[in-house]
């Protein structure tokens, strides 16, 4: 079985895993604990929390250990919401953001703040300047992707960085970074960004672990309390396990990701290539987007078909994003793009990781065609 | 990551006045730099009149920055861009270099040519109009100041290469390390003793610090701490040396004598004893303490006075006349700052009285001490389980009688 769903989770690096069982096994005391194993559990938290903050070039008083992406999202977001109400309560954000960055602006919306919600052109692309014109001087938070997790769509995120800044310097600027860390560069000062969120399972390390980058400065309103960890932001015994396993996947991810994008840029243009001569599909994806993911509409059948004829072939992809992929309503990001209900509800994704061989991608390519060759005689027949 | 520069300038400090030391102290420096480029091997280093020049040979130009910043006795850095010694080039290099730096809406700016090379065809004077006038075309925002210019571009044409900088980054300054001697540093946990340390060093000390610990009145993590700011002094130094002596027994005895008042004066007379016995062990010939005039009961003039007479090395107080405030602002520049303020006690502010005296009488004091059964045996035994400790940046215990600690944070797991 070849595993072609890295955009919705990663197989660990054999180091991660190693040093995640050996550390639950050898340091188990609570890192609060004042006598010695928990001091030590203290001090292998603190030596994951430099090494998580060298791979990003910021401070380890900067790094917050979360457990994944949706609570760094909705701690990023309501967080900077309700502790900056006095400055106001305007929020700016994207039409096509991860379920976890969506729902919480759904929820202050709720609450009685005012989110605008910008669109983006059929790349999935948001125009900065138009983005930067929403900016008034009660809005509080920016929040962009930078990698769109449905088609890899990459948002330019240094330029809307700075043109928010130039309207008003106190905006705060948070960018989900799952889907970019390892795959392409990370600057988040040249970004001008004060949050930056990450989840360790996309980039190869544990389950129920990530980081929430928060610049020395600013303070969040902390949604668990119970607990003066991670600086208060996020009460809870801390996970030294996850934590130290997901600075060693940082870590590897970091020093690859140039590597990682040459090699799947190769791997890409041979899927681009196969995929754009196939009749029925419609790319969604563009060689400016990130290099793992690939994202195609297959009109006129529920993808779910096609992803299970791909499996019983040995393929396993996907539909949509993993987090929505088991509803049957159209892509919300696809229509967004300005694609019909048709192409927005048979998306199919194809995502990349370092284990697949160029032979890996050809082999899945032509289980496509012949897939695609199939369903055709079939819908022809019932048509 | 790709760097702009290709080479580093290292400027000497005031010790190049120093006619007669002059080789001494400049071979100290280059024996630091050394130390510290280890981890870049391909990083050369070519030594000069008054200065060093580091070729990066690829190496990272920042992280080197920041150990070399570090190096007593060099004043200020300059990061350099190298071309080849042809008029194109120069000016090319010159147009990229400038191209690359920050510029105002209106910059003044001078170019400053050294041939170095006398058989380099055009004079230094006519090399800085032919190296400016390309530049003024390329950048509208430059104006030409001879005088008093934002930016010095300066050229150095040499045979085989030119030279080129403008930045001036300003390093540790005082004396190479070591060069004035060897002193023991009091190194607490707080927030003094670490800077007192600093600037003794920068004036060209070799400092090893000695810490008092009460286990299990002072935990665990405070003896850590100290270990961490030895730690980060020790980035000053390529390697600190640091002498933790078990101070529960002698501390204990000061207690239950009705002395209540004078307890840290006895404290302190017997941390000076112990620190003069370790300072002859090790030849160092002075005490350096983080005292302040006047900042805790024991640093007024009559503490010290009766404090002082423990000892007969010179007690060196480098912040003697400093400002708290000021002295929190060196922690912070130092980046000690944020280790000392960890709230673990050291033995200092245990059984502290609660009105210490602030003017001891040294006759009291004497005769009290001469009553006190064993204080110098225990002064003997405290010497001798001092544990000696080499302390180096990234914080690899290596205990003295080369037994190696086994570190609680493996490595491998990150």
């Amino acid at each position: 079985m070849l595993y072609f769903d890295h955009a919705a989770t990663t197989p660990p690096y054999p180091e991660v895993i190693q040093s995640m069982s050996e550390i639950m096994a050898q340091h188990y005391g609570n890192p609060s604990a004042l006598h010695s194993a928990g001091e030590e559990a203290a001090k292998l938290l603190k030596r994951a929390r430099e090494v998580c903050a060298g791979a990003l070039s910021v401070s380890p008083k900067e790094i917050v250990f979360t457990s994944g992406a949706t609570e760094g999202n909705n701690l990023a977001i309501k967080g900077t919401a309700m502790q900056y109400r006095s400055r106001g309560k305007h929020l700016v954000t994207t039409v096509t953001e991860h379920p976890s960055v969506y729902e919480s602006f759904r929820q202050m919306e709720a609450l009685g703040w005012e989110v605008t919600w910008i669109p983006v052109g059929p790349d999935g692309v948001v125009n900065a300047e138009q983005l930067a014109e929403q900016v008034r001087s009660d809005t509080v938070m920016v929040s962009v992707m930078h990698v769109n997790n449905e088609t890899g769509a990459v948002q330019p995120l240094e330029k809307i960085g700075s043109l928010i800044k130039e309207k008003n310097h106190r905006v705060l600027f948070h960018v989900d970074g799952v889907q970019g860390f390892g795959k392409l560069p990370v600057e988040l000062d040249n970004w001008k960004t004060d949050l930056y969120t990450l989840s360790s399972h996309k980039f190869k390390g544990p389950k129920g672990a990530g980081i929430l980058y928060i610049r020395q400065g600013v303070t969040l309103f902390p949604l668990i309390t119970g607990g003066s960890q991670e600086n208060g932001h996020r009460g809870g015994t801390e996970n030294v396990a996850a934590a130290a396993a997901s600075a060693k996947a940082m870590r590897l991810a970091s020093a690859a990701q140039a590597d990682f994008y040459h090699k799947m840029n190769g791997l890409r243009n041979i899927l681009f290539e196969k995929i754009a001569k196939m009749p029925e599909v419609m790319l969604n994806s563009t060689d400016s987007g990130a290099p793992h993911i690939v994202h195609f509409s297959y009109p006129g059948l529920k993808p779910e078909v096609l992803v299970h004829l791909m499996e019983q072939q040995g393929f396993l992809i996907s539909t949509k994003s993993a987090c929505s992929s088991k509803s049957s309503e159209p892509s919300r990001v696809l229509l967004k793009m300005g694609r019909d209900k048709d192409a927005a509800s048979s998306g199919i994704r194809i995502s990349l990781g370092w284990e697949h061989t160029e032979n890996d991608v050809i082999q899945l390519c032509r289980a496509l065609e012949q897939s695609a060759d199939k369903l055709r005689s079939i819908t022809a027949r019932r048509r | 990551m790709n760097s702009p520069y290709d080479m580093l300038l290292l400027r000497f400090g005031e010790f190049t006045l120093k006619g007669k030391n002059r080789n001494r102290f400049e071979k100290s420096i280059l024996t630091h730099v050394r130390a510290l480029l280890k981890p870049y091997p391909n990083a050369k280093i070519l030594k000069e009149y008054g200065r060093l020049y580091i070729d990066l040979n690829g190496e990272p130009v920042t992280p080197i920055l920041d150990v070399l910043k570090k190096v007593f006795g060099v004043v200020s850095i300059s990061p350099v861009k190298v071309c080849r010694s042809e008029l194109e080039d120069i000016t090319a290099a010159a147009v990229d270099f400038i191209g690359r730096s920050e510029l105002g809406e209106q910059t003044t700016f001078k170019v400053n040519a050294r041939r170095v090379w006398k058989a380099f065809p055009h004079s230094s004077q006519e090399m800085n109009h032919l190296i400016g006038s390309p530049l003024l075309r390329n950048f509208s925002q430059l104006k030409v100041d001879v005088k008093n210019p934002e930016i010095e571009l300066r050229v150095e044409i040499r045979e085989n290469r030119t030279y080129l900088f403008h930045e001036s980054i300003e390093a540790a300054g005082g004396f190479p390390l070591g060069t004035n001697g060897k002193a023991m540093l009091l190194l607490s946990g707080g927030i003094d003793s670490p800077v007192a340390g600093f600037s003794a060093m920068r004036r060209g000390l070799e400092v090893q610090c000695v810490h008092f610990y009460s286990y299990p009145f002072t935990s665990q993590q405070a003896k850590e701490k100290v270990i961490e700011l030895a730690g980060i002094l020790s980035g000053y130094a390529g390697q600190i040396k640091l002498h933790l002596v078990p101070f529960t027994d002698i501390q204990t005895s000061f207690t239950g004598i009705g002395q209540d008042n004078l307890i840290i004066t006895f404290m302190r007379r017997a941390m000076l004893r112990i620190t003069s016995r370790l300072a002859e062990q090790e030849g160092a010939q002075a005490i350096v303490t983080g005292d302040s005039l006047g900042q805790v009961a024991s640093q007024t003039l009559p503490s010290m006075n009766v404090i002082g007479r423990a000892t007969e090395l010179p007690l060196l107080r480098p912040l003697i006349t400093t400002d708290k405030q000021n002295i929190i602002e060196m922690a912070k520049k130092i980046g000690t700052y944020e280790t000392s303020i960890l709230p673990f006690e050291d033995c200092c502010t245990l059984f502290v009285p609660k009105s210490p005296t602030t003017n001891p009488n040294l006759r009291i004091v004497q005769k009290v001490e001469a009553t006190l059964p064993g204080l110098q045996a225990k002064i003997d035994l405290a010497v001798e389980q001092t544990e000696t400790v080499i302390i180096t940046p990234d914080m690899q215990l290596d205990s003295e009688q080369g037994m190696k600690k086994e570190s609680v944070v493996k490595e491998e797991w990150f």
